[in-house]
């Protein structure tokens, strides 16, 4: 089975062809990234009209990739939420209308949902059940997976979520948009320790995270003369040790607390490098193992979409062709998402 | 020539099924987005006159202007039916729609565009053509006058009713698929059908947000 896969959730519009027997075929992936940059973040309207321009170009790019024509495709997956509301009614606008043309099958999928499996799209993948840290620019979540769509939530934050605390921070040192890659590049020039900043909520015996404060003591850092030169490099090493030292040490214990040794990480943050190596270290130590998705497949994209579509389509959470209906979920808690409901 | 038509510029939904010459049209005032009824709708539309998807010559939609998150949900519906087909759209002005909806004659259209501006446009109705005498454009209504008067419809006019004086005011006239359709039939017949990915919307507001550099121009912060 062929499984078309479409995410327009935020500022990227990514598609993807995935193939239930033979794996991934294809992937395809517009980032807004530059455009939104002249604006400081993220602008939705622009987004949406961005996503709209893109879908078919780069749907006929997979195809082309795959050596597939469009009466291959036998069932569509499209991130309905969380997200953006004008972002996500385009791609589920799109794939609704494609598959009543087609006469195939609709997938709603829960964005976070795409990100929590997309390791298992890896040559080496973990196996049920794992802890999975999903750490974006708009979640920062600690999860217990049992199956497909059997997720529990053991801990999340209190207020930003980790990558948005490094996109505030990276703002506040006058680097530019999208902040965490940029700040990461400044700290391996700086040394952590020189400044110090909190480690918030590090021990406090649970699994919640808060990232606010730590981006008010940068504020007041930056306030004190610290955010230029030599010394802002100094204040970014730190920081990005403050939020890897809080975030692997809560992996770890959540580990610990479910009796797991794997650890899935998931969501853009996870491409930072201090995190990988601190994880990995941790998780060597204690006997455990670290998943990541591949590097291209960390940020959104469509194929972690595709993927999970498939998953529950093999799962046997495949409903009959849909009757055109869609709607949908800009705010949608995964914990809402079920298991696979097995169709006679 | 058969072609299937999508409006949603408004909140007044519709979709129509153009059949050599007659139209069926499912239509309703539903405030929050269209998106559970429009593909149900064209579904019921083809079984009641017996016609499949694949019989269709095109597609057609309102394409602006009008609510954004509304054309993209016409567009999008749109472009993904069409592109699976394998079959042309034609994007339609929702303000010669609207018109056309007002009968033969010369008409001033103004839609409510909200943040105090509207959408104008200036059309002359001729049985089933529509030409522009004034293009569309996003405006603050009292920014603009058209004289002499001719007859007015759309809802801009009861929005903003102080700084537009209406002579022969139509109530009631929405952009509607019926008449996209009825836009669409000819300049499909005439080969002027896009391909899916060129059918886009028409905003005409195009300034939507401010770059950090405007900003901080005008005394803002980062
Ligand atoms: N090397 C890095 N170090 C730190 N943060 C990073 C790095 N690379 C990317 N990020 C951060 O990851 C975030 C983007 O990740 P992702 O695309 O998964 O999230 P999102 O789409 O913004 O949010 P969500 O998926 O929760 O809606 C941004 O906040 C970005 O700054």
């Amino acid at each position: 089975m062929l499984v078309l896969g479409i995410e327009s959730s935020c500022d990227e519009t990514g598609l993807a062809l995935y193939d239930t027997d033979r794996g991934l075929l294809a992937h395809a992936l517009h980032s807004q990234v530059a455009m939104h940059e002249d604006y400081g973040g993220v602008v939705p309207e622009l987004a949406s009209r961005d996503h709209i321009r893109r879908l078919i170009p780069l749907l006929e790019a997979v195809l082309t990739e795959a050596t597939c024509t469009r009466k291959d495709i036998d069932a569509i997956a499209y991130t309905a939420g969380p997200g953006l509301a004008g972002a996500l009614l385009v791609g589920a606008s799109f794939a609704e209308g494609l598959a009543g043309a087609l006469g195939v099958l609709t997938l709603p999928i829960h964005h976070l949902e795409g990100h929590l499996l997309s390791p298992l799209l890896a040559a080496e993948r973990p196996k049920f059940p794992f802890i999975a840290l999903l750490v974006s620019g708009g979640h920062t979540q600690l999860m217990r997976v049992n199956a497909i769509g059997d997720y529990e939530l053991l801990g999340e934050s209190l207020d930003d979520a980790a990558g948005e605390a490094f996109d505030k921070t990276a703002k506040l040192l006058g680097l530019g948009y999208p902040g965490g890659p940029a700040l990461a590049r400044l700290a391996e020039q700086g040394q952590a320790g020189r400044i110090t900043l909190p480690r918030p909520m590090l021990h406090s015996g649970d699994l919640s995270f808060s990232f606010s404060g730590l981006k008010t003591a940068v504020l007041t850092a930056v306030r004190n003369g610290l955010g230029a030169g030599t010394q802002a490099a100094d204040l970014a090493a730190e920081f990005q040790e403050a939020v890897t030292d809080v975030l692997a040490a809560k992996a770890l214990a959540a580990c610990k607390a479910n009796g797991m040794r794997q650890l899935v990480v998931a969501g853009g943050v996870g491409a930072n490098r201090r995190l990988r190596e601190k994880l990995d270290a941790a998780f060597s130590h204690f006997r455990g193992r670290v998943f990541y998705p591949e590097l291209a497949l960390c940020t959104d994209n469509g194929a972690m979409i595709a993927f999970c579509g498939a998953q529950r389509l093999l799962a046997g959470d495949a409903p009959v062709v849909g009757t055109g209906t869609f709607a949908i979920r800009p705010r949608w808690p995964l914990a809402d998402l079920a298991r696979p409901v097995l169709t006679a | 020539m058969k072609l299937l038509a999508f409006e949603t510029s408004t909140r007044w939904i519709s979709v129509a099924l153009w059949c050599d010459g007659a139209c069926l049209e499912r239509r309703e005032e539903l405030p929050n987005s269209g998106s559970e009824h429009l593909l149900p709708w064209a579904h019921a539309l083809l079984a009641e006159a017996g016609v499949a998807l694949t019989q269709l010559d095109g597609l057609a939609f309102g394409a602006g202007p009008g609510g954004f998150t509304g054309l993209r949900l016409a567009c999008g519906v749109t472009q993904g039916l069409a592109w699976g087909l394998d079959k042309p759209v034609v994007p339609v002005s929702t303000l010669a729609a609207l018109a056309l909806n007002a009968g033969d004659g010369d008409i001033w259209t103004v839609l409510d565009a909200r943040m105090n501006e509207v959408y104008s446009g200036v059309y002359r109705v001729a049985g089933d053509t529509v030409s522009e005498l004034s293009p569309p454009v996003c405006v603050p209504p009292g920014q603009i006058a058209v004289s002499p008067a001719p007859t007015c419809g759309g809802d801009g006019f009861i929005s903003y009713a102080e700084a537009l004086p209406r002579s022969s005011f139509i109530p009631d006239l929405w952009p509607t698929a019926a008449a996209v359709a009825r836009l669409a039939a000819p300049a499909l017949a005439r080969g002027e059908g896009l391909h899916a990915a060129a059918a886009q919307p028409l905003y005409v507001r195009d300034k939507v947000a401010l770059t950090t550099a405007e900003r901080l121009a005008r005394g803002g912060v980062r």
